[in-house]
């Protein structure tokens, strides 16, 4: 009997924490990998306009163009609002096939649904904005999102 | 002097340390979710056939000059009384639609020299190459707002008694919301439903070209 006894006398020990840094460390690496900082490095100013009536976008389905005054790095490419998509300034005429490209690259089921997100600096004139919207009418690519920061009603 | 072993670092501290970091990076964290206002342009016609002849009272022209003054309707205006502006002129309701049908959900003035039906009412919108975007910007999401804010008064009126809205404040978004949800699962009941509100005030909204100079 006495050997049963001994088991249950005694305080319980107590749980070891050892394995607690591991566990989060793993989950702050996970948060680190995860997070994504910008997509591309812009080479511009692109401080985005504001509004309220906002719909979220899809992001599988969408390609980015941005334009806007370059940025302090990049002063020698003037002071003229220019047109950035992925990672390099193109012209105006190049849009078309780029954003043709970038359609292509689409899993099968989402091309039709193909969105074209603007994120234009609030500070560029409209006209630029304009030049961009006719292309993508020439690239038959005619939904796009005008990206905004919401802000409340 | 004799070797003395090293003492044992105490790793106790290190699960506060890790703990510390990770919550920053929880906090700072953002997992971008961009938003926007999502357009559709005209594709491009370059067939002759003869554009249909618009009534002037069907047409609400929004000019933005490049000093971004508005003019609207022909009379110049602030930005914050676009919105009741343009509602004003989608509600009005003065005729009938293209199928001879007077608008009986409107609660507009029906004035006469405003727009026929909700269903002929275009809104048309022009800028200057140099207006600046963010203007431009603004003003797209006023007119916007319009037609947001009447769409949801019908959602009130035709589905806020059934009872998965009741008490809801805004009844159209919660719609489209609940659409986004769904989209694996397509809800035939909720997406006819929206569609239903979409056609009572269908978004004519048309962007002219700036012109070239």
């Amino acid at each position: 009997m006495s050997k049963f006894k001994k088991g249950k006398q005694g305080d319980l020990p107590a749980i070891s924490t050892a394995s607690l840094p591991d566990i989060v460390f793993m989950l702050l690496f996970f948060f680190m990998v995860a997070t994504v900082m910008r997509d591309s490095s812009l080479m511009i100013k692109n401080s985005l306009p504001s509004a309220d009536q906002v719909e979220k976008l899809k992001k599988d389905r969408t390609a980015f163009i941005y334009a806007g005054e370059p940025s302090e790095q990049f002063k020698q490419l003037g002071t003229e609002p220019v047109i950035q998509f992925n990672d390099k300034i193109i012209k105006v005429e190049e849009v078309q096939a780029s954003v043709r490209a970038a359609q292509d690259e689409l899993v099968e089921e989402l091309k039709p649904k193909f969105v074209v997100g603007l994120k234009v600096d609030k500070n560029t004139h409209a006209g630029l904005v304009s030049d961009i919207k006719q292309e993508l009418r020439q690239a038959n690519t005619l939904k796009v999102m005008y990206i905004a920061n919401a802000k409340a009603e | 002097m004799a070797k003395r072993a090293a003492p044992e670092v105490n790793a106790g501290s290190m699960a506060d340390i890790a703990f510390l970091l990770l919550i920053f990076f929880l906090v700072t964290t953002t997992i971008e979710k961009d938003k926007g206002l999502l357009r559709s342009l005209p594709p491009i016609d370059d067939s002759e056939v003869e554009p249909p002849i618009i009534k002037q009272k069907n047409l609400f022209t929004v000019l933005i000059n490049r000093n971004n003054q508005l003019l609207v309707e022909d009379e110049q205006m602030e930005l914050k009384d676009l919105r009741k502006a343009a509602i004003e002129f989608l509600d009005n309701g003065g005729g009938t639609n293209p199928a001879g049908e007077r608008c009986d959900y409107c609660k507009g003035s029906r004035d006469e020299t405003s727009s026929d039906h909700p269903e002929k009412a275009i809104i048309s919108m022009k800028h200057d190459r140099e207006t600046s975007y963010e203007k431009y910007i603004d003003v797209q999401n006023e007119l916007v707002a319009a037609y947001n804010f009447l769409r949801e008064r019908e959602a009130k009126r035709l589905f806020g008694n059934l009872k998965e809205y009741q008490g809801v404040e805004k009844v159209y978004q919660t719609m489209l919301e609940e659409k986004e949800k769904n989209q694996f699962s397509k809800d035939t009941i909720l997406n006819a439903r929206i569609e239903d509100i979409k056609k009572l005030f269908p978004m004519k909204l048309s962007e002219a070209e700036p012109d070239k100079s």
